[in-house]
Formats: structure tokens, sequence, C-alpha cells
């Protein structure tokens, strides 16, 4: 009895230990691309980083000023393009919602989420590349943007639906109307959740690469217009890491630090957040 | 009176209409991307027939596009990953909802939560420039060494291949399993987990008796989740699989995905045919991971939802 | 306080939307009434352009010298491959394209307009390797070089290899074959030469800009093939010659059609060019000419333009920076080890760009 008693003791002590072990694992590489990007990519960093454009190639200095303000730009399109829609329609499936529109909306959108963001490229390079017959910052943002749409959408429907229904019946029993009741009072008090969200999902959209190859494409310049081929840093990470030349691969590194940094720094702050509101469990 | 409420009407009526014009529009993005993919995927569908699923001979100079190799590297590099990744997952999630003591889970599920928050195009640059080489001098000889009776771990070492893939595409995987895992686990009414540990079982006893049973079918979801990630991830695996249109045994070989294809050669097609073909890639990738969502999310819904169903 | 972000994110949301829809005809830039102002005072232009990566590093040089000298023009080039120059200058996305082979017959037909091929430069597809502990340049025959890329030579030290480099020490290594990934002019001119020199593989592989290679692993651009071959050990990689001097890789020698082993210098590049004669197209094949002296893989070079600009200001800028590039801009190409164009070619290539129009407008003054 005890010998089997210290048997069942061992194998639960091991399997506790292989969670620990795959755990570590699992942080490891989080550990080392860190450490990679910081160790390697702090000496690019400095001033002419931030305000010089790229220079001819092979010829060594210069910075990425264009590539941080398109991703700027960039973002902030998306921004723009994605997080009304995206919190209006979570409001509609929250607020609404029939059934079964209301199921094949948050269907698609669930769908939407999965899609291989190399396929939104393409789809934007169709329906406006081709159209507009120019790459564009008008393209990749929206490019970006339809990738934010799904996270934002069912993030504002979630936390709508934590907002308790008395809080609802209490307004409209006020004579407030149900717009300005939904807008003024069931969404401000969902809005840090919501805001968190957003900043995830801007945190996601501001290192896509694939998407940006078609449409933003890419400038050696400043932007000199949204209509105008647009340079960011992922695609810059992504054009330098595959070149040849050492101090292309030093600015990739660079640059790199910045966009970890950026997610980071959102993520954490999205992190704090929504911590002292929304416990949600 | 009747001024005001026609105007409350008009208010709401508006508001309602934009948030349903909205909501319509996703469900109208969607559907024009399956659209606008078949509509340019047609010539090469007319084309290449059923050639373009089993033929393995991609020579865009001769009009022939057999895409099987890149359906093969997509498969087996996502295999691959989720070989690695599934365990590691697991764990994860198990420590996070079982083992870890309440203090530490927070925390560590943030960390692994950053995992899938860095860029995937920074994977890539740590593919190229340290991962690759680790490959290259130090695992792949390693393995050639001691496996090296198998197909599988035979050849060159050349760092960039189908392993490298695998192994990126296992660390961006990892954080999506182990937080979906983590949920259902969660999901899983505690009173399953106390009765058996009232029973006198061991916490793996009790994990493995009573609560995975419950949620298999949501672990299933999350690994399928996974699964669909890795078929569509496309930066990180192109800068460090090789990018080779070949079928081959070996995992130290270079290889090509169904997305790194359509990253490299959309911009350069020329021709309906050709541009056609990498449409053709877009929408059975685009088929597949809808899919397989589609099937995920069922298998995770069963066991997350299913505590409100037992309860009323 | 979200409501109000909301609302005015809405409201900026739809004039932004709308000015999507303005965009267009602006940047499809019709003619008309405005079609005959300059550019307005302080108002840049900016010409995009894509394709080959072959001539990038002059061209990114030739860009920034053209832009210090005209502030107001920026030219914007991406290096995407020759098969992306052809296929972004007939969808129209770009002002140019750039190509290092010739477009074909069927993508000319499919172009929406007549496109001129404007020689800019002469540069070499040079073989550049990683073979660590080899100092003196590798001497490679016709045979070796097509035997590597067939996949019939296999290691370092094939016989085939050490024929042509007696005393040198050949690694018992197998040999890491890079080729291009995407659709390349850098391609299309190496497998010209394989092609001429190789039955074999001819009839295995055949020439274009992208090829069904036997062995070897793709990277993207000179740039990306480079990049490989510098951070690979034991691997061989076709590139143009500016990326491997700029990058300090070992270049071989290779040996032409009168038997001699040539190093690709600017030099060897105009001996394989000399009396070529590019006919009303303005393209040739320059690949294993009959010099002694001539490096057997040279190439033109080519910027890709409509003959009929849509707009007005941007192709005038665009003729007017063409001119410069065949004129100021060939000092540039020794420095860069790319060999300036034939006095017989920029003769020709002049009267083409005179014949560039928009409208009924030429672009460049006459004579």
């Amino acid at each position: 009895m005890t010998e089997r008693h210290w048997q069942r003791k061992l194998v639960d002590a091991m399997v506790r230990g292989l969670c620990l072990v795959a755990t570590l694992a699992a942080l490891v590489p989080l550990g080392l691309v860190l450490y990679y990007v910081t160790s390697r990519g702090i000496g690019g960093i400095d001033r002419a980083f931030f305000t010089e454009l790229p220079k001819p190639v092979g010829e060594t200095g210069g910075g990425m000023a264009n590539a941080f303000v398109g991703t700027l730009e960039l973002v902030g399109l998306a921004c723009l393009f994605g997080i009304p829609p995206g919190v209006l329609a979570g409001v509609y499936l929250a607020e609404f919602g029939e059934r079964r529109f209301a199921k094949l909306v948050r269907f698609s959108a669930d769908v939407m989420s999965g899609v291989p963001s190399i396929t939104i490229g393409i789809f934007v390079y169709t329906l406006i590349v081709l159209r507009t017959k120019s790459f564009s910052a008008y393209a990749g943002g929206v490019a970006l943007a339809v990738l934010m749409l799904p996270t934002v959408t069912r993030t504002t429907e979630e936390l709508l639906r934590l907002v308790p229904e008395s809080l609802r019946e209490a307004a409209l029993g006020l004579g407030v109307p149900k717009w300005r009741a939904t807008l003024s009072v069931v969404l401000r008090t969902a809005a840090p959740g919501i805001a968190t969200g957003i900043m995830l999902a801007i945190a996601r959209v501001a290192g896509e690469t694939a998407p940006l190859l078609f449409t933003a494409f890419n400038n050696a310049f400043w932007p000199t217009g949204l209509g105008q081929p647009t340079a960011s840093l992922p695609v810059q990470i992504y054009t330098y890491a595959v070149s040849p030349y050492d101090d292309w691969h030093q600015k990739a590194w660079a640059a790199a630090l910045l966009l970890v940094g950026m997610v980071l720094i959102l993520n954490v702050s999205a992190r704090l957040l929504v911590r002292p509101r929304v416990r949600s469990r | 009176m009747a001024l005001l409420g026609a105007e409350v009407n008009v208010g709401d009526l508006v508001f309602r209409g934009f948030a349903a014009l909205f909501a319509v529009s996703i469900v109208l993005v969607l559907g024009a991307m399956a659209l606008q993919m078949w509509v340019a995927a047609r010539p090469s569908i007319a084309h290449s027939g059923w050639h373009f699923v089993v033929g393995r001979d991609w020579d865009p100079v001769r009009d022939s596009f057999g895409a099987l190799p890149f359906i093969y590297g997509t498969v087996v590099s996502s295999l691959l990953a989720l070989t690695i990744a599934v365990p590691i997952s697991l764990g994860v999630a198990v420590f996070l909802t079982e083992v870890a003591p309440p203090w530490l889970r927070s925390p560590v599920s943030f960390l692994v939560e950053l995992l899938a928050a860095v860029p995937s195009v920074i994977y890539g640059l740590w593919g190229i420039f340290a991962l690759a080489p680790f490959l290259r001098n130090h695992l792949e000889p390693l393995l050639g060494k001691t496996l090296g009776f198998l197909p599988l771990f035979q050849g060159p070492h050349q760092g960039f291949g189908m392993l490298a893939g695998g192994i990126i595409l296992a660390i961006m995987i990892t954080p999506t399993i182990s937080s979906v895992s983590r949920e259902v686990l969660r999901a899983v009414p505690d009173n399953l987990r106390e009765g058996a540990l009232a029973l006198g079982a061991t916490r793996w006893e009790a994990l493995r008796h009573a609560i995975l049973p419950y949620a298999r079918s949501g672990i299933v979801g999350a690994i399928i989740l996974g699964l669909g990630r890795a078929l569509g991830e496309t930066m990180a695996i192109t800068m460090v699989i090789g990018n080779r249109a070949d079928i081959s045994a070996s995992l130290f070989a270079p290889g090509y995905t169904m997305a790194s294809v359509i990253a490299n050669e959309f911009t350069e097609a020329t021709g309906d045919i050709y541009l056609g073909a990498l449409a053709e890639i877009g929408l059975l990738l685009f088929a597949v991971t809808l899919l397989l969502n589609v099937i995920a999310r069922l298998l995770v819904w069963q066991v997350a939802r299913a505590p409100e169903g037992a309860r009323g | 306080m979200i409501t109000r972000r909301i609302l005015v994110q809405a409201l900026v949301c739809l004039p932004l939307a709308a000015s999507i829809g303005c965009a267009k005809p602006d940047s499809a830039g019709p003619s008309g009434a405005g079609s005959a102002a300059s550019p307005p005072a302080g108002g840049t232009v900016t010409l995009n352009g894509a394709g080959a990566t072959f001539p990038y590093p002059l061209y990114s040089k030739w860009i920034s010298e053209y832009n210090k000298a005209n502030p107001n023009v920026q030219v914007n080039y991406q290096s995407i491959g020759s098969g992306g120059g052809i296929r972004q200058i007939s969808a129209g996305t770009v002002d140019f394209g750039a190509s290092d082979a010739p477009m074909t017959a069927d993508e000319t037909q499919k172009a929406p307009g007549k496109l001129h091929h404007i020689p800019t430069t002469l540069g070499a597809v040079v073989i550049t390797y990683n073979v660590p502990g080899l100092s003196a340049p590798l001497k490679l025959s016709a045979d070796a070089v097509s035997g590597v890329y067939l996949g019939t030579i296999k290691k370092w030290n094939d016989p085939k290899i050490a024929e042509g480099n007696p005393g040198a020490s050949l690694p018992d290594k197998d040999i890491a074959v890079v080729y291009r990934s995407d659709g390349s002019g850098t391609t299309a001119v190496f497998t010209d030469y394989l092609a001429k020199v190789s039955s074999d593989y001819k009839d295995k592989v055949g020439a274009g800009k992208s090829v069904k290679w036997p062995v070897g692993l793709g990277a993207k651009g000179n740039e990306g093939v480079t990049g490989q071959v510098k951070t690979t050990p034991y691997t061989i990689g076709y590139v143009e010659l500016a990326y491997a001097r700029q990058n300090k890789l070992p270049i071989a020698q290779v040996k032409n059609k009168g038997g001699q082993f040539v190093e690709p210098t600017a030099e060897s590049i105009t001996a394989a060019a000399a009396g070529v004669d590019v006919g009303d197209t303005l393209t040739a094949s320059l690949t294993d000419p009959a010099g002694e002296k001539a490096y057997p893989i040279a190439s033109f070079t080519y910027l890709l333009v409509f003959e009929d600009a849509k707009d007005r200001t941007r192709g005038q800028a665009l003729a007017k920076f063409l001119w410069w590039a065949l004129h100021d801009g060939q000092k540039h190409a020794a420095e860069l080890d790319y060999a300036p164009l034939p006095d017989a070619v920029i003769k020709k290539t002049e009267e083409r760009l005179r014949t560039l129009r928009s409208g009924n407008d030429k672009l460049l003054p006459a004579g």
C-alpha cells in the first residue's frame, strides 16, 4: 500500500516537474529573442536612427526615420478605419443583435480573425492598389484595419455583455434614448476593457509585415502623402534582414528593438489598464 | 411630445442602422475576400484542374503549376510545430491551472502571451541570425549523429530548412494553444476536480481521470486553432525555411510553404494563369484555415459553455 | 469620454474615406486643364519604380545623387526582382519598372501601352561562394558551373572543380547551392548563359526569370542570395558583381569561350559588350561572347517606361531623370563595379528618350 502510495506520489511529482519544465521551455525562446534584440539592437539606436533617411545601398549610416513615421501613419489609418466600425459592430452584437444575423456576424468575425494575414494582403491589393493604380498608405491602413476589425468587434461585444443590465435599465428609466444610453452609459462603463482590447489589437497590427508587402509597399523617402507608397518598420526589418549588409543587419536589429519596445509597452499598459477594473472571472 | 418621440426614434434608428451597417460589413468583407480570391483563381483552376493539388512541378516558365510541394511544406512544417508545441503548451496550461502557486499564475501567463505579441518578422530575424546557425552547427550535426539512420535526419546541415521552420512555428503557436487550453481547463467545473481530490487522487490522477476527459474536445480545439495559425503564418517561416519547392523526406532539407510562395511571388507573377495559381493557393489556405477555425471553435465552445448548460 | 472619441473618429473617418475616392482620379493623373502646369513651387514629385535587384546598388546611388541635385524629385525605387518590375509596370501601379531580362513577347502584348526598354548600365552575374580556408579565387569552367547548378557536382573537391584549381585545398564538403526564389533578371541572365554552354542544362532546366532548379535553396533578391552565401559556409550563389564586392565575398573566375579564366571587372564586362548591336528594341544578350578578355556572364539592365505618360508632370520628371542617368549617372557606374554603357548604345537610347511623350507633347526638348 505504502509502496503504491509512494509510486503515485512520485508520478504526481514527476508530472508537476514536467509541467514546470514545459513552462520554462516555452519561456526560453522569449528570453532569447528579447536578449538578441536588445543586445544587438541597442548599438544601432542613436539620433540618426530616428532623424535620418536610409542611405543608398552599401553605404553605412543613415537611419529609419521614414519607416518609423510610416508605421505610425499606417497604424493611425488602421485605427481610423478599423476601430469605429469594429466598436459599432460590437455594440450591434451586444445591444441589438437579432439571433440569427448576430450569429452570422459573430461567426464571420471569428473566422476572419483566423484568416492568414497574407491573404488579406492579396485582397486589398486587388481591391485598392489595382484600382487606384498605386501602392499607398491608404491600402496599407485598410489591410491592417481588416486585421483589427474582428478583434475589436468581439472584444467590444464581450465587454458590453459584462455591463450589468441594471445600468441600462436605470439609464432608459431616466428617459434617455437608447442610443445615448448605449454611448454614454454602457460603452463608457466598458471603455477601459475595450481600450485594452484595442491596444492589444494595435500591438498586433503594428508588427504585421505580410499584408503590407503588397499594399503600403516601401519607400526610401519621407511619406509625401497618404496616396504614396509608405515605408514601415516591419517591412524595413524584413528587407534589411535578408540583405547581405552588416550595417543593415544592425539597423534591422535596432528597428526590431524599437518595434518590440512599442509592442511590449502596449501590452504592459493594456494589462495595467485592465487590472483594477475588470476581473471578469 | 409627439415630435420628441419621433426624434428619439430617429436617433435610435440611425444609431442602430449604423451599428447594423458595420456589423454587416464584417460579413461582406469576408464574403468579398472569398469571392475575389475565387475569381482570381479561376484561370488557374481551369488550366490545372486536379493537377494543381497533386502535381509536384511548379514551373512558371512552362506554365506548369503543381502546388503539392507547398502543400507538403505547409503540412509538414505545421505538424512538426505541433509535435513540439503541443506537449509544451499543455504542460504550460496544466502548470498554470493546476500546479503553479496562485501568485505565479498571472505573471507567467502574461509572459507566455508575450510570445504571441512578438511580431512575426522579428522571429524571422532571430531565426536567420540565431536559430539557423545554431541548428547548422549544433543541433543538426547532433541529430544526424544520433538519429541519422532515420531519413528524417539525413542530408547536409544548412540550418535553413523544414526543421528551422517547424521550430519557429512551434514557438509562435505555443501561446495560442496554451492560453486556449488554459481557458478550457479553467472551465472544467471545480466539483469534478475537488471530487477526485476528495477521493484521495493525486493532482495528476485528478487531471488524468477527471479533468482531461472532460476537457478533451476543448483541448483538441485549442490544438486545431494552433494548427490554423501555423498554416497561415508567413514572414517568420519564409525567412528560415529555405524557399525550395521540393518534397524531401529530410527535415534538414529546405522546403516551401503556401503562404511563403505567395509572399515571394505575388508581386511579380505575370500572366493570368500564374497569378491565378497564386490566388488558388491563397484560396486553399483561406478555405482550410476557415474550416479549421470553425471546427476548433465548435470544440472549444462545447467545453467552455457546457457548465452553464449543465447548471441550467 | 469614449463616446466623444468615437464620434469624432467616425466623423474623421467619413471625409477620409471620401478622400480615397477623390484620390483616385488624382493619382491616376489625367491631363486636361492642369496638364501644362509644371510642379507647383516647393511641390515634390515622387516617381515610383520597382523591379530588378541587379542594378539596385547603382540606382540607389543615382537616386540619392539626383535628389541632392533636384530636391523636388524623389525617386522611390524598390528592388523586388525583375519579374515584379514587369508585373507592376504592366499593372500600372508604378511609374517605371526595371528588368535585366527583356520582356517576352507575351509580356509585351499584355502591357496596357507601348513600353520601351531603356538600357542603363552593364553588369555581371558572378559566382560567389563561402568556402572557409580557401584564399585564391576559384577558377571555374563552364562545365563546373553548370554541373554545380544541375546537381551533378555535389562536393567541393569534385574533380571538375579541382581541375581548374591545382593546389587549392578544396574541402570534402557538400556544396550548398543558393538560387533566387523570386522572378529574377539575374536568374534569366545566368540561365541564358548556362543554356548556351551546357546542352544538358538546356534540356533539363531551361532559361528564364524563374526556373525549377534541380538543387539548392532559394533566397529573395540579389540581397538575399548574397546574405545567404555570406552567412552560410560551403554555399555557392550567383549575384551581381556589386553585391559580392560590397560584401567582400570571393568571386570566381569563369572560363570564357576563348578558354581564358576571366575575373569580372568593369573592363571584362565592357569587353563582353564590345561591338554588340542592340537593335531596335535596345536589348541584347551578352552571355558567352567571343572575346578573349570578355567575362562570359554579363548583361545590360533596363528600365521599362511607357512611351505615352499618363501624367505629364511625372512623365517629364521621369524623362529628365533617365536623361541624367544616361549621362551624369554613367560616372557612378565604375565606382560601384558596373560598366558604363558603350557610346553607340547611349546614342541610340538618347533618340529613344526623345520619343517619350504625354499625349502629343514630347517630354524632352528635341535635338
